[in-house]
């Protein structure tokens, strides 16, 4: 392994570069390792040996040993990753397509736009706009189906959930906008 | 005989006019999912979970197996229309279906998916109907000990079969059983993995959360990054003479369409197996076995039949251990274990003695699930080439809306939103770098019971780690529980030693 890992480092100071989704792999397998001492660190608050009072292992103890073995197969890939016959070591295609990355990007960030705006904005004023959004701007569709849609998925949620199901959904300030709704159909 | 008395009391059950109707949106909604491209039964079920709250308990899990079934239709379609599988159980049926839609038989291959899926569903759910109840009774001796080892030996199943990278496999089922260990603690009620100090994790990360954040919001950004420019639907409209013609050729097809069904429904019984493997080792078997193996991947309709009889027949064997035992045999049942659960039906042997008219009310539904299937899948067909042509954004940001509601709905913490969306793009970045992540869901969902399990056996038996193996039934899942674990170190070793005996260069 040792050696693997020599030869690795002569090869890139060699100039031989290594493949992007081999870092990839490392660099996620390396976040598991500090993600497993953080699971570790929080299972410890428990006892994670055996419990004298119930008898058995302590209440700590399956999430920590389960988390130990989460960082021994994850170093196990950090290590794995300097031999040559690393899974990934001749893949040399990117880990994000350079192409559609930015797509994912802001589909991503819209929805966690749309999120952090629903306990203050409300489902009713966060949801059409993601889909106004989405439709409009980032699909380019037309007016009439992204108004249809805009309009009709926010009357099917309100009378799917609220109605039917009589879960409602976060308003925030649109609440008082609601009430007369609520005395129509509660 | 007592069999078919049990049967008939499930069909006076599953006959009922409200049944009747949720079997018929179950399997046209499966069906419109599973037709879709990257949405398979997984998806419809995750995403639809929240929704069937509006039914009582035992209509929502009929309507569940109702769509997991017209998912398992569904998928045939866009394979062979788009030549894009709907999900990945149906990867096996592009390999000639789709070459049949550019020779123009477009409606042929859809009749051979649709006949075949119905051979392989309703050969499959004799086995499960004749195995069951056998099952449960052996289950019901089963003690903690038994329990903690079936648990372990389904888990060793995707280290030995499932295929994926063996460290990657097993940092996800230990992050499954970790997540699954958030909130309260099982026997003190010390709360533990308390993260941030956020009050939502008192209660524990749901199975839906997890489930609705990786194949709902994780599985739409996967799709957007790989799905570069819209695929052309093939346009396919079916005749009664095409139908006519189409089951005279199905029906020579009864040694492929058998042998599928039977390979589907034990392959659809394992954990890490399920209905793709099934499919595509269905596919060859029928290759290798027929008299014009040149054909096939150009069209042949055997090599439609046999995946499709396969995939189906696996998704009602991946139902039998996890209505018998508990254990979920795929994702998808991992979620509709999940779901029963949380309506207070819990799967296993008990479930047989203490709710019998629910157990075979869901058993004579999958018939008659099998039925309307069949008969919404040819009779849409025109309306499925229309929802092809739907652009691809419209579904993403339904389903994306879907995903936040649904995530919200039956909680109703804004915790558990934020969740989904972290699970999605966490989920998104790990199945790039090749984490499989059916075993991470299996793990959420069966965490609980494996710690409850194992816990339990050790107070009982004092700490003697020696019971699980000593009792008969434990020792022989963890013997084979060891094997199964052991099985990639042996081919690793092989492979080494042949490395070896290979001249040298």
């Amino acid at each position: 392994m040792i050696t693997g890992a020599r030869g690795k480092l002569r090869a890139c100071l060699g100039g031989k570069v290594e493949t992007i989704m081999l870092t990839a792999d490392r660099v996620l397998a390396a976040g598991i390792m500090v993600l497993s001492v953080y699971f570790m660190w929080h299972a410890s608050a428990l006892p994670i040996g055996w419990n004298g009072m119930t008898g058995g292992p302590g209440g700590g103890a399956f999430p920590f040993w389960l988390s130990g073995i989460m960082f021994l197969c994850a170093g196990g890939i950090v290590l794995r990753s300097f031999k040559d016959s690393a899974p990934f070591a001749k893949d040399d295609t990117p880990f994000f397509d350079p192409d559609t990355l930015r797509s994912v990007v802001v589909v991503t960030l819209a929805l966690t736009a749309t999120v952090a705006a629903l306990p203050f904005a409300g489902a009713y004023i966060a949801i059409p706009m993601f889909l106004l959004w989405y439709l409009k701007i980032y699909g380019k569709h037309g007016w009439v189906l992204t108004g249809a849609l805009t309009i009709c998925t926010p009357v099917f949620l309100f009378f799917f959930f609220e109605v039917t199901l009589k879960i409602l959904l976060p308003k925030g300030w649109t609440e008082p906008w609601f009430f007369p709704l609520y005395a129509r159909f509660f | 005989m007592e069999l078919l008395g049990y049967l008939g009391e499930g069909f006076a059950t599953s006959l009922m006019p409200i049944n009747i109707l949720i079997v018929m949106i179950g399997v046209t909604a499966g069906l419109f999912i599973g037709a879709m491209p990257g949405l398979g039964s997984v998806n419809g079920v995750a995403i639809v979970l929240p929704i069937t709250f509006i039914v009582p308990p035992s209509s929502a899990i009929i309507l569940l197996c109702a769509i997991y079934y017209g998912a398992m239709y569904g998928g045939a379609i866009s394979s062979i229309l788009l030549g894009i599988p709907g999900a990945s159980t149906a990867v096996a049926t592009t390999f000639d279906g789709r070459p049949m839609a550019q020779q123009g038989k477009a409606g042929l291959a859809l009749i051979a998916a649709a006949a075949a899926s119905f051979v392989g569903g309703t050969i499959s759910v004799v086995l499960f109907t004749l195995f069951a109840v056998p099952l449960a009774d052996v289950a019901l001796a089963f003690g903690p000990a038994e329990e903690f080892a079936l648990v372990l030996l389904a888990f060793t199943t995707f280290v030995g079969l499932g295929g994926d990278d063996v460290l990657k496999t097993i940092i996800m089922i230990c992050l499954g059983l970790v997540l699954s260990a958030v909130g309260l603690d099982l026997i003190s009620g010390d709360p533990r993995l308390i993260f941030f100090d956020q009050p939502g994790f008192y209660s524990g990360i749901s199975f839906l959360v997890l489930a609705i954040g990786i194949y709902g919001v994780g599985e739409i950004l996967y799709t957007i990054e790989t799905q570069k420019s819209a695929p052309q639907v093939t346009p396919a409209k079916i005749t009664f003479r095409e139908l006519w013609y189409g089951l005279k050729e199905i029906n020579k097809l009864w040694k492929t369409m058998s042998f599928g069904s039977f390979l589907g429904f034990f392959v659809g019984m394992l954990p890490a197996a399920g209905a793709t493997p099934a499919a595509l080792m269905s596919y060859g078997i029928a290759k290798l076995l027929s008299k014009k193996p040149e054909t096939f991947g150009k069209g042949a309709i055997e090599g439609v039949a046999a995946p499709e009889t396969a995939n189906n027949a696996a998704s009602t064997g991946s139902l039998l251990p996890m209505l018998t035992l508990g254990i979920p045999g795929s994702p998808t049942t991992a979620l509709l274990l999940g779901g029963m659960v949380m309506w207070g039906l819990v799967p296993g042997p008990m479930l047989f003695i203490e709710q019998p008219d629910f157990v075979w009310g869901l058993i004579s539904s999958l018939y008659t699930a099998n039925l309307f299937a069949v008969l919404v899948n040819l009779a849409l067909i025109p309306l499925f080439v229309w929802a092809l042509r739907m652009p691809f954004t419209v579904l993403c940001s339904l389903v994306f809306v879907l995903c936040l509601v649904g995530g919200f709905a039956p909680s109703q913490k804004l915790h558990d939103v934020w969740l989904i969306v972290g699970f999605g793009v966490v989920g998104y970045v790990l199945r790039k770098a090749d984490y499989p992540m059916a075993p991470l869901v299996l793990a959420l969902v069966l965490g609980p019971l494996m710690e409850r399990s194992f816990r339990q056996t050790l107070i009982a038996e004092q700490g003697n780690m020696m019971a699980f193996v000593e009792r008969p039934i434990s020792g022989t899942f963890m013997a084979i529980a060891a094997l199964f674990f052991v099985l990639p170190m042996l081919k690793h070793v092989k492979r080494l030693l042949r490395r070896d005996l290979s001249p040298a260069e």
